[in-house]
Parts: C-alpha cells; sequence; structure tokens
C-alpha cells in the first residue's frame, strides 16, 4: 500500500464516519461541526485527484463561511427536536425499506463490473507545471462560458428574490384604482327612495 | 495534409467565432430588466406604473427579436451549449406572450395587495429569461441551469404574499418539491455523465445510436423522468400542485400554470427526444404510467372538489396527462400534437386562473365555486367569457381544447398496441365534462345570491378577452397553430 492509498482510506474513513455524525448526533451544533469535518476531509480527497483549486475553495467558501454561518442559524433557532423526532420509530421499517431498496439499486448500477478500474480509466498524471487554476479559468472562460454567465444570473435572481422577500419597509400603502371609480353607476352610490307626500297639519307655511 | 485534419480545424474554427445575433433576445432581456432593476429602486412612484409599463415594454420588444430572427435552419452555437431552431424560437415566441398576458392580469391584483413592488415585475422576466434559455439549452448543463434559474424566480414568486399562511405554507412546499426534483435530475445526469462521458445532447444520442442503452443509463433516465414529473405536476408526483395552486397569490397561480409549462416542454423535448431518442422503449413505458395515473387520479380527484382554485389544479395535472400521450406516441406527429396541446392549455388555464382575479371584489378573492353563481344573470357577457374557457378545458367542440385533445388521440391511435391508451383518454375526459360543466352551471342557471357588479380593470378586461376569444378563434381555425407546431419539429 503506497501513501497515497493510506491517505485515500484516512481520508475516506473520516468522511464517512463524520457524514453518519451528522445524521445521529442528538445535539445540532456537534451536528453541524460534523458535517464541517466531512467537507474538511472531503477537499482533502479532492487535493489527492489534483484538484487544489477545488478543494481550497470547499475550505474557505462552505467550511469557512457558509458553514459558520450555518452554526450561527443553528444557534439562534430553537428548533424543537422531540416535535421533529415524533413518528420516527413508526416510519423507521418503511424507510429503512426504502433506503436499503435504493442503495442497492445504486450499488448494483454503479458495482464494480460496471464502473471498475478495468472500466474506466485512471487520469493521466500532471507534471509539475500543471497548474489547475490555469486550466479551470481556460474552460470556465472559453468552452463553458455560455453555462458560466447563466450561473452568475442565477446569483443575481437569488439576491433580488431574497432582498424582495426579506423587505420589511411599509408595504400596507392605501391605493385608489381610478379605473374602477370610473366603473361605479349612480344606482351603486345613490338611493333614490319614492315616498308619499305628507301633509302637515300645523301648517305655518300658509 | 489530411483532409479531416482541415474539417476538423475550420470547425474549430466555426466553433470559436461568436455570433451574438441568436441570443440577442435573451441579451436584451437580461440587460433591460437589470437597467429597470435600478430604475425601480429610485422610482419614488408607488403604484409601480413606470416599472410594469417598462416590462411589458421589453416584452414586446424581446418578442419582436426573436419574431424578426426566426431561425430557418438548426444551429448549434457557443460550444454547443445553446441551440438555435425554429422549435425554440416557436416556444419562445409563446412564452413571451403568455408572460405578457400574465402581468397583465398580474398588474390590478397586487396593486390592491401588499406584494406591490417592482420586483414582481421584474422576478417575471428573469423566469422567462430562464425559460427562454432552457428551451435553447442543449447540453444537460445549460439545460439544467436554465431550469434553476427558471424555478428560484417562480418560488420567489410564489413566496411573495409571505404573511399569509396558506402562501408561506406552499412557498415551503414548492422549494422543499423543486429542489428534490431538481437534485434527481442533477443525479440522473451525473449517471449520464458517468456513463457517457458526454455533456451535450447530441453527443449522448449519438453515443445511444453506437450502444446499446446499459441498465446504469436506463437507471439514470429513471432519476430524469422522475424530475420532469415532479415538474409537470405528474400523478404520482403531484403532491405539491394542489396546494401550491391555491396557496400561492392568484397572479402567481396564473403565471405557475402557463409559461413554465411550455419551459417544461422544452426540457422534456430536447432530453428526452434530442438525447434520448435511442431509449425511447425506456422513457415511453415510464410515461405511459405517469398519463394514466395522471389522467385518472386528476380527473376523479377534481369531481370532489369545492374550491375552485383546486378544482383549476387538479384539471391541470389531469391535461399534463393528456398532454404526455403525444410524447407516448414517440414520432413527430406526437411531439407536434403534445405542442399543440401545451400551448393551448397554456392559454386556457391562462384565463381559466385569470377569471378568478377578474371577478374578485376588492380584496375578497373567489374560492368557491359556489361564489361563481349567477355571474350569468348579473354580466353575462362575463359568464359566457369565462364559460367558453371552461367549455375549452372540458374538450368540447368547437373550442380549441377539442382540437388538442383530438390531435393526442390521434397520435396515440397510430402507434400499434396503445389503442387501449387512447380509450383511457376518451373515457376519462367524458368524466372530466361532469365537473367543467358543473361550473357553467353554476354561473349560468344557479340563482345569485347577492348582486354585487363586477368591476374589474380595463387590462383585467383585456386579458381574459384575449384569452377567451382566442380559445373559440382557434377552435373555430385550429390549421393556422397547427402548422405553426409543425414547422417547429422540421428538424428532428
Amino acid at each position: 500500500m503506497n501513501l497515497e492509498a493510506i491517505i485515500f482510506y484516512f481520508f475516506s474513513a473520516i468522511t464517512i464516519v463524520a457524514a453518519i455524525g451528522v445524521i445521529t448526533v442528538k445535539n445540532s451544533v456537534q451536528a453541524v461541526l460534523c458535517l464541517v469535518l466531512t467537507f474538511f476531509s472531503a477537499a482533502a480527497l479532492w487535493l489527492l485527484l489534483e484538484a487544489e483549486f477545488l478543494a481550497i475553495t470547499l475550505v474557505l467558501v462552505y467550511v469557512g463561511a457558509v458553514m459558520v454561518l450555518f452554526l450561527f442559524v443553528v444557534m439562534m433557532l430553537d428548533v424543537d427536536f422531540a416535535a421533529m423526532k415524533q413518528g420516527f420509530a413508526k416510519h423507521l421499517p418503511l424507510g429503512i425499506l426504502v433506503g436499503a431498496g435504493l442503495f442497492g439499486a445504486i450499488y448494483w448500477v454503479i458495482r464494480f463490473e460496471v464502473f471498475g478500474s478495468d472500466k474506466v480509466a485512471e487520469p493521466a498524471k500532471h507534471t509539475q507545471d500543471y497548474s489547475n487554476v490555469e486550466e479551470l479559468g481556460r474552460l470556465l472562460y472559453s468552452e463553458y462560458f455560455y453555462p458560466f454567465e447563466i450561473a452568475g444570473v442565477i446569483l443575481l435572481v437569488a439576491i433580488i428574490a431574497a432582498i424582495s422577500l426579506t423587505f420589511r419597509g411599509r408595504r400596507d400603502r392605501k391605493g385608489q384604482s381610478v379605473r374602477e371609480q370610473h366603473q361605479v353607476l349612480k344606482e351603486e352610490r345613490l338611493k333614490i327612495v319614492s315616498m308619499k307626500s305628507e301633509k302637515i297639519d300645523s301648517g305655518d307655511d300658509s | 495534409m489530411d483532409i479531416n485534419l482541415v474539417a476538423v480545424a475550420s470547425q474549430a474554427l466555426n466553433q470559436v467565432s461568436h455570433d451574438f445575433w441568436p441570443i440577442m433576445p435573451e441579451l436584451f432581456l437580461l440587460t433591460a430588466a437589470s437597467i429597470v432593476l435600478i430604475l425601480d429602486v429610485f422610482s419614488t412612484d408607488l403604484d409601480r406604473k413606470l416599472t410594469y409599463n417598462l416590462s411589458q415594454f421589453i416584452l414586446l420588444v424581446t418578442g419582436i427579436m426573436i419574431v424578426f430572427q426566426f431561425p430557418s435552419s438548426q444551429d448549434f452555437l457557443y460550444h454547443r451549449h445553446f441551440i438555435h431552431d425554429p422549435l425554440s424560437a416557436t416556444l419562445k415566441i409563446s412564452m413571451v406572450v403568455l408572460t405578457g398576458i400574465a402581468l397583465m392580469f398580474a398588474r390590478p391584483y397586487i396593486l390592491q395587495r401588499r406584494i406591490l413592488r417592482g420586483e414582481y415585475y421584474l422576478l417575471h422576466l428573469f423566469a422567462l429569461l430562464g425559460m427562454m434559455l432552457l428551451v435553447s439549452g442543449s447540453s444537460l448543463l445549460s439545460l439544467y441551469l436554465g431550469l434553476e434559474l427558471m424555478s428560484l424566480c417562480l418560488y420567489a414568486l410564489v413566496a411573495m404574499n409571505r404573511r399569509e399562511k396558506l402562501s408561506a405554507e406552499a412557498a415551503v412546499k414548492y422549494f422543499v418539491m423543486g429542489a428534490i426534483a431538481s437534485g434527481f435530475i442533477l443525479y440522473g445526469i451525473s449517471f449520464v455523465y458517468g456513463v457517457t462521458g458526454k455533456i451535450h445532447v447530441a453527443d449522448i444520442a449519438a453515443f445511444l445510436n453506437d450502444n446499446e442503452a446499459s441498465l446504469t443509463l436506463r437507471f439514470a433516465l429513471v432519476f430524469i423522468v422522475t424530475g420532469l414529473a415532479f415538474k409537470f405536476g405528474a400523478v404520482p408526483f403531484q403532491m405539491w400542485v394542489p396546494d401550491v395552486y391555491h396557496g400561492a397569490p392568484t397572479s402567481t397561480t396564473v403565471f405557475l400554470a402557463s409559461a413554465p409549462k411550455v419551459a417544461a416542454f422544452g426540457l422534456a423535448i430536447r432530453i428526452l427526444v434530442f438525447g434520448f431518442a435511442g431509449a425511447l422503449i425506456d422513457w415511453q413505458s415510464l410515461l405511459i404510467i405517469l398519463a394514466v395515473l395522471s389522467m385518472v387520479v386528476g380527473n376523479l380527484v377534481a369531481l370532489a372538489q369545492t374550491n375552485i382554485k383546486r378544482l383549476l389544479a387538479y384539471s391541470a395535472i389531469a391535461h399534463i396527462g393528456y398532454f404526455l400521450l403525444g410524447f407516448i406516441a414517440g414520432n413527430t406527429q406526437g411531439y407536434t400534437a403534445s405542442l399543440f396541446y401545451i400551448l393551448t392549455y397554456a392559454i386556457t388555464s391562462l384565463g381559466g386562473f385569470g377569471c378568478l382575479i377578474y371577478m374578485a371584489k376588492g380584496q375578497q378573492e373567489v374560492s368557491q365555486i359556489d361564489d361563481l353563481k349567477g355571474l350569468g344573470q348579473r354580466n353575462p357577457w362575463a359568464g359566457l367569457l369565462v364559460s367558453f374557457l371552461f367549455l375549452s378545458m372540458a374538450g368540447l367542440p368547437p373550442f380549441v381544447g377539442f382540437w388538442a385533445k383530438l390531435e393526442v388521440i390521434k397520435a396515440v391511435l397510430n402507434v400499434d398496441g396503445l389503442i387501449w391508451l387512447a380509450l383511457v383518454a376518451a373515457f376519462m375526459s367524458i368524466i372530466g365534462l361532469f365537473y367543467y360543466l358543473k361550473v357553467v352551471k353554476v354561473i349560468f342557471f344557479d340563482k345569485a345570491e347577492n348582486d354585487t357588479r363586477i368591476r374589474a380593470e380595463r387590462s383585467l378586461r383585456l386579458g381574459l378577452g384575449i384569452t377567451s376569444i382566442s380559445v373559440i378563434a382557434l377552435g373555430l381555425f385550429p390549421s393556422q397553430l397547427l402548422e405553426f407546431c409543425k414547422q417547429a419539429f422540421q428538424y428532428i
């Protein structure tokens, strides 16, 4: 077993254990920390694939920014975990059945005979002067510039939607619809009641 | 020098040279919407009239641009992530028109409510942009990104009325379901990429031409079709449809039930027909299950509804069932019939949900079927227009819904061994007649409980008029629209 394999198995084991931890530990803050560990060891695996830029981005963006924010959210929210766990035991058998079935099916279609190392060639190792960032940039701005731009628009829309949904200013304006007011009929505003004219006895208008 | 090499080099040169004329409508839409976004921030107009007028103007110009650059060939551009063909242009024109009418319905609705804000119109424009990118996506990547752009705008539009409990619930449901559906599609795409190593639909089609569809690829197809069924709202992935249609602001429902359906048609045709034509047998059987369940469940559950928005939602599920019949036929005639169906259905449901805004009294909306009582006596003209829409949904001649149903059923009849499917469709549409006719009966033959007159804005009357009149006009002269649909498929 060479060094690469040892590193791979080490970080893979951490990834799996931490991922199981995310969904099993009781304390939600610990669960988030487990998720951080999962991302971190996954980044290490990416390093093995010579995707340094992506690995660093994963640590910086996900671990450094997104998960820390997430940690704040989890700490601030008062989630009632007892209520969330209700019905857990009742649905457990069905859940296990579906989960096992799905796992079996997925395992079957990507088993070693289909995606083994004899079917899919190992990617060639790069030379020392290979730059991951350069290669990524070249692809993103040439071959994939069109999807890249759309992704930018998606981020723009996310900003618009978030601002528009969380805006807390006054909205309860009282507007008037002039066109609607034009359509009012006389009968709706003015009620003409026909009455008998009455005589007043003590007439002083004589 | 090898001739092959020259050909490859010239092809590479072709790919690098970027002609931006084909994507001009999208570029214009994006730029103009961004400019209006900034104008809207500085505008002091509380009624947001400027934003609305500019939005409609942008739609008009975009539509004109698409008409002017209507392609006469099929071109793959921008490293083959973008396809420029009659089909995409056809879908884009119809989506621009549908969005324009949807905004006409939305304007008076949000004017009276707390959701009046410029972004409401602009999110429509960005959603339209997503749909336009979606229908001309020719790689799984650009298709997925277009889908996400559209969905993100729709989530926000549904959530706009967040103070209302029903709306918030609808938004959460729609968001979670939509995210799961996107996850399914993405997971399927990852398998496809794993097996074929290709991301362009044309390459996948070529791969399937040379190779047998492996089990892994068929497994991936199941995920993709499931994701599509979620987006369409086909049974058994329909749970979100009634709640979202009911809970969302009616003006959003109007939009949700029209243009995005056309875009979903584009997504399905690009993936299933352009990419997986070689695996026709596999997705055909999946779609048959979806279609039969949708027609049966949609029509039967609609019978029991008293809320008109939920009735229309279940009717939408049933219509998706009929619409899928054309896909199941698996030939150009079938796809044409499906396109015809989805276009006419989009117009009809635009009017169907729009008439709820039309009939609203101030802030109080029409929710129950019984609220329509006596509409025909109070306002015969409006009653007539509304019943046109419902009769068209029911599929009665001479309305356009009849021709749409006829076309899809004819397409299925031409395929051997699927006659039973046509019979199911015909039988279920007879059952469907019952609840559509019930609405028409309530409009014309039930005594009015109160005599409040409808006072609708001009744009509402115009919107209802356009949809309703086009339903009968297209029903009397369906051949033009059918030709329009046929020319879209000349490159399949």
